[in-house]
């Protein structure tokens, strides 16, 4: 085949490529992590931070950004909250779902070595974290403090739960996971999750934040880590648009002078803290 | 063991206040405990006091018909459960319950409001730091009224 061949062969980058359902489990009443392999076999290897667009064939495309351990499957955990992402979630092992990327940037795991490190996740906003924890977790020895701070409105919607139970088994991490309400019988913390930041160990001057929840959680939380002397230029937060092509070409996820897919949608909160403010941006 | 006044100066309620002040506060204090379940105080029953915990975690808790027991609040080592003491008609609002064996120091509430009355400048002390426990939870329970959860992502 010739090279202007192999060049027409080639899937650009806004051809989904077909990935085969290997696992479904279902984490919450709306919401499923599913395990692809590439019916290519070619593995993709997204950093932690990064998304995909998944492809539902026939259905539309959203971005989900990755939730798998660094180096493992790919790994997606998708709330239901639309036509796409419920015919997502109603895969089966076998079938097949289109994935284009992965995109964006990525949370600075090896650039934090030395430092504290405070992650700090609201509601599902615990799967872009995910792989970030594990990779931190996999270099631990190169961190200080960590601590991991989650909350979500109730103790039926805490996602990943038994791996936040095995996790806050470690000796060398913080976990402390806090509930908007609950029921009697329920043991843990009931509070705002800036109140688990203002409680936790870490040195202020030496800690690096990872934020990612929605964004009015984001915005509490990167004020209680001011609040404890955490510089705005070491808070990192992951951003939220409407994604669509993935390559900054379409411009559906700018925000203000940035576009999302392209430029985050990992960012420094010194550098969206103003947009984050603005009425309908 | 510690003494109330050590206790005192370590929480960040009363933490900077002078000497004097601290005495006056800890001669209306005592060392307590509760198990497990129970109960510290109950909603309606009269409030004269308060307490600093120094172990362990209480849940602030009201009976919602249909639904049983419903924590409004966790409240950690270090932090103080109860203010309505300090403003007529001195009632407690909702139970307040511990979640593990709690270690708590319990101040006679009638017997501070009575220094502050004769004593301006310790109540203005006393209810300064108070004010600030009160706006912090409102803060927070205004967070929990927009329900940022609510506004979740696909992922």
């Amino acid at each position: 085949m010739t090279a202007q061949a192999e060049l027409r062969e080639a899937p650009g980058p806004m051809a989904p490529q077909p990935f085969r359902v290997t696992r479904v489990e279902n984490e919450l009443s709306d919401t499923w992590t599913l395990e692809l392999e590439p019916v290519s076999g070619e593995r993709l290897d997204p950093a932690p931070g990064q998304f995909t667009m998944l492809y539902a064939f026939g259905i539309g495309e959203v971005p989900i950004s990755v939730s798998g351990d660094p180096g493992g499957p790919l790994v997606h955990t998708v709330r239901a909250v639309g036509a796409v992402t419920k015919a997502i979630c109603a895969s089966h092992p076998g079938d097949v779902l289109g994935v284009r990327g992965p995109f964006g940037n990525a949370w600075p795991v090896e650039a934090s070595a030395g430092a504290d490190i405070v992650v700090v996740a609201g509601g599902i906003g615990l799967a872009p974290l995910r792989p970030a924890v594990l990779a931190l977790l996999g270099r631990r020895g190169e961190y200080g403090d960590v601590a991991l701070l989650y909350g979500s409105r109730t103790p039926a919607e805490i996602l990943y739960r038994a791996e936040l139970q095995r996790l806050r088994g470690r000796f060398d991490l913080q976990v402390d996971v806090t509930v908007d309400s609950a029921e009697a019988g329920w043991q843990g913390k009931v509070g705002v999750v800036p109140k688990l930041v203002a409680g936790a160990r870490f040195d202020s001057g030496s800690t690096i934040a990872f934020v990612c929840g929605p964004e009015i959680m984001m915005h509490f939380a990167a004020r209680a880590l001011l609040d404890r002397g955490v510089p705005a230029e070491r808070i990192y937060c992951s951003m939220e648009r409407n994604m669509r092509c993935g390559l900054g070409h379409c411009g559906h996820c700018q925000l203000g002078p940035t576009l999302i897919c392209r430029d985050g949608p990992v960012y420094r909160y010194d550098e969206i803290k103003q947009l984050m403010g603005v009425h309908e941006l | 063991m510690e003494t109330i006044e050590q206790l005192l100066q370590s929480v960040p309620l009363f933490s900077g206040l002078p000497q004097p002040e601290l005495e006056l506060i800890a001669g209306c204090g005592a060392n307590v405990n509760f198990k497990e379940g129970e109960l510290l105080f109950h909603d309606g029953d009269e409030a004269n006091l308060f307490y600093v915990l120094r172990h362990g975690s209480v849940a602030l808790e009201t009976f919602v018909p249909t639904r049983g027991a419903v924590t409004i609040e966790t409240l950690e080592a270090g932090e103080v459960v109860g203010w309505s003491w300090l403003f007529p008609p001195y009632r407690w609002h909702f139970d307040a319950r511990a979640l593990s064996l709690v270690r708590a120091t319990i101040f006679d509430g009638a017997c501070l409001r009575g220094k502050c009355e004769a004593d301006p400048r310790l109540g203005y002390d006393v209810m300064s730091r108070f004010a600030q426990v009160v706006i912090e939870r409102l803060q927070w329970t205004r967070q929990r009224l927009i329900d940022v959860y609510g506004y979740d992502r696909p992922s």
